[in-house]
């Protein structure tokens, strides 16, 4: 038995006096899909801060098939295969989309001709592809938070995290995110969603992880996430149900 | 539009090569040397201050060591300039890692104010040195040498061309780097660190990157002017009015662009020798005022610099809003 894609044990996350994350444990097998979710500040960020490299945990274990990479930075957990989104989009505002994503790309291609054909299939394998040419910039907000993901997805990644990319969409365009995320999986690449939309996640989602106040209340399917009293009482409300079976 | 400006870039090499032949006026002829060799110097400078956002105010300590390195090569040890051409260009790209090593983990402005400090201090220690000549400086040789020993009195064309050929090597360096994945990178890294960083950039590499090859094609530079002028001190090669003024030869035509240094030589150039001949004298005191005004001129009308007149920018909308309300 290999080990998992991901394994995160005892993390442990202090801003000074403010503890983001406390003792947060789960495992990621290849090809599946983990909602992240939790009222706001709960850590979901920080978690994902933690498992791209953006800073070391204070404690606890980061495993990338097996071994430990907690306290690397950030490039070198991209070039193992991690890739990531911003919950404020971080596009490059002077480039042209098809740049944008060409730098992705190049993480594994650093040829440039060979660079923007793969940046071309990825951008229209995320349905980006007639903005190929246009400035970044004038991109909506739905199109830049696509555009990142469209990026991240050109590192040719084993792992994507996603921090809100279905944040201030129409319902129509959150459910053309939710088809995207199954096509990525679809691909074998495993997906950690943080979402505050339940629309987009709960469909989609093999497992669920719940963080309150920085530390994990409950995990499992979304069937019983949506029915569990702590998770009601901490973050959904009253009565909700997870849409469809 | 690219293919129109390569024919303006190839009209304007013919235009450059002819010059010389067409007018036999040496003013005119050190007019254009000396434009070359300021646009040479902001394009070198736009690798680092202008692709990768990197504003130094130091670069004057690279060009010193170019013109220092090389002198004393020559003057103590006989080593011909073009040899010391190429070691003060390892020299200064030495200088670039030591440099860069600390001040890239700066941000923004206090990156540019470290430079200025490592600018001051590189002039400081040359004045202080006797072995450096010190405040006094050196004197090269007059004597007409041909083309190994780069001493040429009888004719301003050697050094016409030699610049000319400078020149184009430097943006020919700017041109592959730009094509290359070393541009996509330092614009990543420009427009968004943390986004290029997750992207696997190593920021301190492709910026280490730049800094060599800005620093090393800025001591270059500094040789051709070693030779070119045959007298060396601080005060022509190592001060930071020097220093911002190679930054402000590149933001003023473009910073990041390939032909906006150009542009900027040509504009800087005629505004200072307007100057020289309105205020008369050096107009060594006159240029800190001209170089402040151009800047304040630049940052509130036009921050993309001369060259961004030439190019259509689309309109801008507003930074997109943080993720707004959510559930619950
Ligand atoms: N770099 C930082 N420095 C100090 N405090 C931080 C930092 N990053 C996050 N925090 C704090 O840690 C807590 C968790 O923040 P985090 O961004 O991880 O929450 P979140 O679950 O992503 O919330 P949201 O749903 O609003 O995005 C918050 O109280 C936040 O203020
Ligand atoms: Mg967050």
């Amino acid at each position: 038995m290999s080990a998992p894609l991901l394994e995160v044990r005892g993390l442990t996350k202090r801003f000074g006096g403010l503890t983001a994350n406390e003792d947060v444990g789960f495992t990621l097998r290849e090809g599946e899909i983990m909602g992240l979710i939790g009222p706001n500040g709960a850590g979901k960020t920080t978690v994902f801060n933690a498992l791209a490299g953006f800073f070391p945990p204070t404690s606890g274990t980061i495993l990338l098939d097996g071994a430990p990479v907690e306290g690397l930075p950030p490039e070198a957990i991209a070039a193992r295969g991690v890739a990531r989104t911003f919950q404020i989009v971080r596009i490059f505002r002077s480039m042209t989309v098809l740049e944008n994503v060409m730098v992705g790309a190049m993480l594994r291609h650093r040829a440039v001709p060979k660079a923007a054909v793969v940046a071309r299939e990825t951008l229209d394998f995320t349905g980006l592809g007639r903005r190929a040419h246009d400035p970044a910039a004038q991109l909506t907000v739905a199109e830049q938070k696509r555009l990142e993901l469209t990026r991240a997805l050109a590192t040719g990644p084993r792992l994507l995290l996603l921090d809100e990319v279905m944040a201030g969409l129409t319902a129509s365009e959150v459910q053309e995110a939710v088809e995207l995320v199954k096509r990525i999986r679809d691909r074998g690449i495993a997906c950690v969603v943080v979402e505050h939309v339940m629309e987009g996640i709960m469909p989609i989602a093999d497992r669920m992880v719940v963080l309150e106040n920085g530390r994990k209340i409950a995990e499992g399917p979304p069937a019983a996430i949506s029915v569990d009293p702590n998770v009601i009482r901490a973050y959904l409300g009253e009565g909700y149900l997870a849409p469809g079976p | 539009m690219r293919r129109g400006g390569t024919a303006l870039a190839l009209l304007g090499l013919a235009a450059a090569v002819a010059f010389p032949l067409l007018t036999t006026r040496v003013t005119w002829q050190n007019a254009a040397i000396l434009m070359m060799m300021t646009a040479q110097l902001g394009v070198a400078w736009n690798i680092l201050g202008g692709y990768a956002g990197q504003v130094s105010l130091g670069h004057a300590a690279f060009f010193g060591a170019g013109a220092y390195v090389s002198t004393l090569l020559s003057v103590k040890l006989g080593v011909s300039p073009w040899l010391g051409m190429g070691a003060g260009a390892v020299v200064a790209a030495g200088l670039g890692v030591l440099v860069g090593t600390p001040c890239f983990r700066l941000k923004g402005h206090y990156f540019a104010m470290a430079t200025i400090a490592v600018g001051e201090i590189v002039q400081a220690l040359v004045n202080g040195s006797d072995a450096l000549g010190g405040a006094v400086g050196f004197n090269l040789p007059l004597g007409e040498t041909g083309f190994w020993g780069f001493v040429f009195n009888r004719s301003k064309l050697p050094y016409y061309y030699i610049a000319l050929g400078l020149l184009l090597a430097t943006v020919g360096v700017n041109w592959i780097v730009n094509r290359s994945h070393v541009g996509y990178y330092l614009r990543a890294i420009k427009d968004e660190p943390d986004a290029a960083r997750s992207l696997g950039v190593s920021l301190t590499r492709y910026k280490m990157i730049a800094m060599i090859l800005s620093a090393g094609l800025t001591a270059m530079g500094g040789t051709l002017y070693a030779q070119k002028e045959l007298f060396i001190d601080p005060g022509s090669t190592l001060s930071t009015s020097l220093s911002i003024k190679i930054a402000l030869v590149a933001i003023l035509g473009g910073a990041g662009t390939l032909w906006g240094p150009v542009l900027g030589a040509v504009v800087l150039t005629a505004i200072e020798e307007a100057t020289r001949i309105a205020f008369g004298g050096t107009g060594r005191g006159t240029d800190l005022v001209v170089y402040g005004a151009l800047l304040v001129v630049i940052a509130v009308f036009q921050p993309s610099g001369i060259a961004g007149l030439f190019t259509r920018r689309a309109p801008r909308p507003p930074a997109p809003p943080e993720p707004e309300a959510r559930f619950p």
